[in-house]
């Protein structure tokens, strides 16, 4: 069972919010450089999923091993997961006291020591890459959703980690600037960075995912190839919810 | 079908801009608000003239004596007269250079402040001050005269306290409003204890105790100085109000900022003092310069512990046998001072609300 190209592991995983039992017997393995569309309903627990992964959840019953470390409330080995996977929120999240560039330079400093000159190069370069180089200056309040949301990117991939976790990116956003976004993504996607995307763009997911994830009520419902997702679902579940996002 | 064409922009008309039109908005928009208006003015007419009037116009500037005190109007010359008591205490004459030193190198601190961006050199500047300020003010090193507290007075004390007692209780109030926001039950718990314990105190009390009853507890022969002693009073005291207007500023930060600090890796403090708490501070600024002027004020109760900051000079040089019944003249001037301290202390609120605000384009 233990392969080993899977860089997360997670065995029958079990979460309750109090008496709520929101994720249910979750397995799911993902081997390096794959790319996962976690996709479902509000409130079927594809956010509280990502979020045990880099530890901003805790659980219950079962195992996460990312990285061949397994997640425990040890603090080192929270701190050794987090360097190395990086995550995107709905709402970006980004620092708004620190300019763009002190965002994307604050961990590199912090954390990993890196000498300033050496953070802002890097830093500069990954605002070059999403389009925001010009904006370095200015605060994250002075830019625009889609803007905003490319910042968050180009500061998770600073500490250039090997799995990227997507929560809703494009959810927040006017729609003019999904595009702007997405399009970052398929571009790290083309990258072969192992990422996990709770999104409801199907259309993303078609393009570039290798497996779709169906959640439903805390559980897995379906997992299939995008073409089979899309083309042939099997449960009446996964149907209905098919037919209630592509319809229009 | 229609398509239209692209409408220029235009001027506001101009009934709505200009001063009638403020005039309309502000003060006579409604019959209930004229009323109030012209009531208003109406007041200030009948208070503001009568003062200038005993103030200015019928008043004494000139002179030494209270002989030289002739019009109908304040008598100044008391002021005048007392400047050394209501500014230094009992503060010996030839050593009064040093608080003026201490005083200059402050506003030499507040602008190197302006030209400081990160937070560590400015708390190791202050510091290095503080030390230099204690060093002049009281002596006994490099050949400085100690001058003993029970000299201090005056506006000098009331310095004295208010800043220590600012500086103090800031870093002790951060302390007390993480460990509330604490998961950890214990820290939680002795920090709740405490913020509520000294909140239902009052000040006075806190004062009283700390110059008679903790001496009792002293072993005979140990003494311990009692500016000091209120000095630490005032410190707990203000901390657990600090630690209140922090939390305010705590619970305004999102829980996103706590994840992501934690997603990029940050350690629990670094998240606290990189992420959190300068942000908790900006928002608390109104409110945290807010309880500093209160203490400001606070400091006159230092009165009934003995020592005798600006507000008890008025009742020290009034009973002089000499200038008996000029009391008025002094509160109005103490007042006048407690004043441009703190509206000062609001204008520099202001300008470092505007300093730290990142949402403007």
């Amino acid at each position: 069972m233990d392969n080993k190209n899977d860089v997360i592991e997670i065995k029958n995983l079990n979460k309750w919010y109090g008496d709520f039992h929101v994720l249910k017997d979750i397995n799911l393995s993902v081997k390096k450089g794959e790319i996962i569309v976690v996709a479902g309903p509000s409130g079927s627990g594809k956010s509280t999923l990502i979020r045990c992964i880099n530890y901003l959840e805790q659980f219950q019953e079962g195992q996460i091993v990312v990285n061949d470390v397994e997640l425990t409330d040890d603090v080192k080995k929270i701190k050794a997961i987090r360097e190395d996977v990086a995550m995107v929120f709905q709402h970006f999240n980004l620092f708004p006291h620190l300019s763009i560039l002190d965002n994307l330079t604050l961990a590199p400093i912090w954390v990993k020591n890196t000498p300033k000159k050496e953070a802002i190069n890097t830093a500069m370069e990954f605002l070059e890459r999403v389009g925001i180089a010009d904006q370095a200056k200015k605060y994250p309040n002075q830019l625009s959703g889609g803007q905003q949301q490319r910042v968050a990117i180009a500061r998770s991939l600073c500490k250039n980690p090997s799995i990227m976790l997507f929560d809703e990116p494009t959810s927040a956003l006017d729609p003019e600037m999904i595009s702007e976004v997405l399009d970052v993504m398929i571009e790290l996607a083309q990258e072969h960075r192992t990422m996990v995307c709770v999104t409801h763009e199907m259309g993303f997911a078609k393009k570039v995912a290798d497996r779709v994830i169906f959640m439903e009520a805390g559980q897995i419902i379906e997992e299939n190839t995008p073409e089979e997702f899309f083309e042939n679902p099997q449960s009446d579940r996964l149907k209905l919810f098919l037919s209630q996002i592509l319809s229009h | 079908m229609a398509v239209y064409n692209q409408v220029e922009t235009r001027e506001a008309p101009s009934n709505s801009k200009g001063m009638v039109h403020w005039l309309r908005t502000n003060l006579f928009s409604t019959p209930l608000n004229s009323a109030m208006t012209i009531l208003g003015i109406a007041f200030l007419f009948w208070v503001i003239p009568p003062f200038i009037k005993w103030s200015i116009i019928d008043a004494n500037f000139a002179g030494s004596t209270r002989a030289d005190c002739t019009g109908d109007g304040a008598c100044w010359v008391f002021v005048r007269a007392k400047m050394d008591m209501f500014m230094y205490g009992f503060y010996p004459e030839v050593e009064r250079w040093r608080i003026h030193l201490t005083y200059a190198l402050f506003f030499v601190v507040i602008a190197t402040f302006r030209y400081l961006k990160q937070a560590m050199p400015k708390i190791i500047i202050a510091t290095i001050y503080f030390i230099i300020a204690f060093v002049l003010i009281r002596g006994g090193f490099f050949g400085l005269e100690t001058i003993d507290t029970n000299k201090w007075g005056g506006l000098m004390l009331t310095i004295v306290v208010a800043s220590v007692g600012i500086v103090c209780s800031f870093p002790l109030g951060i302390i007390l409003a993480f460990g509330r926001a604490s998961k950890l039950p214990i820290i939680k718990s002795v920090s709740v204890t405490y913020i509520e314990f000294i909140r239902g105190v009052p000040l006075i009390t806190i004062l009283f105790m700390s110059s008679v009853i903790l001496p009792l507890f002293f072993p005979e022969g140990v003494t311990f100085d009692k500016l000091l002693r209120a000095l630490i009073g005032i410190t707990l005291f203000q901390a657990a109000y600090i630690a209140e207007v922090i939390r305010g500023g705590l619970q305004s930060i999102s829980s996103g900022q706590y994840e992501a600090a934690d997603a990029v890796g940050l350690s629990y403090w670094q998240k606290m003092l990189l992420v959190i708490l300068p942000q908790a501070l900006k928002v608390a600024i109104p409110n945290l310069v807010g309880s500093f002027i209160a203490l400001f004020q606070d400091t006159t109760l230092v009165l009934i512990i003995g020592l005798f900051d600006l507000l008890a000079m008025v009742q020290v040089t009034g009973s002089d046998s000499h200038w008996l019944g000029f009391e008025t003249e002094g509160y109005v001037f103490v007042t006048l001072i407690f004043w441009v301290f703190c509206y000062s202390m609001s204008v520099y609120s202001k300008s470092l609300e505007k300093r730290f605000n990142t949402n403007l384009k």
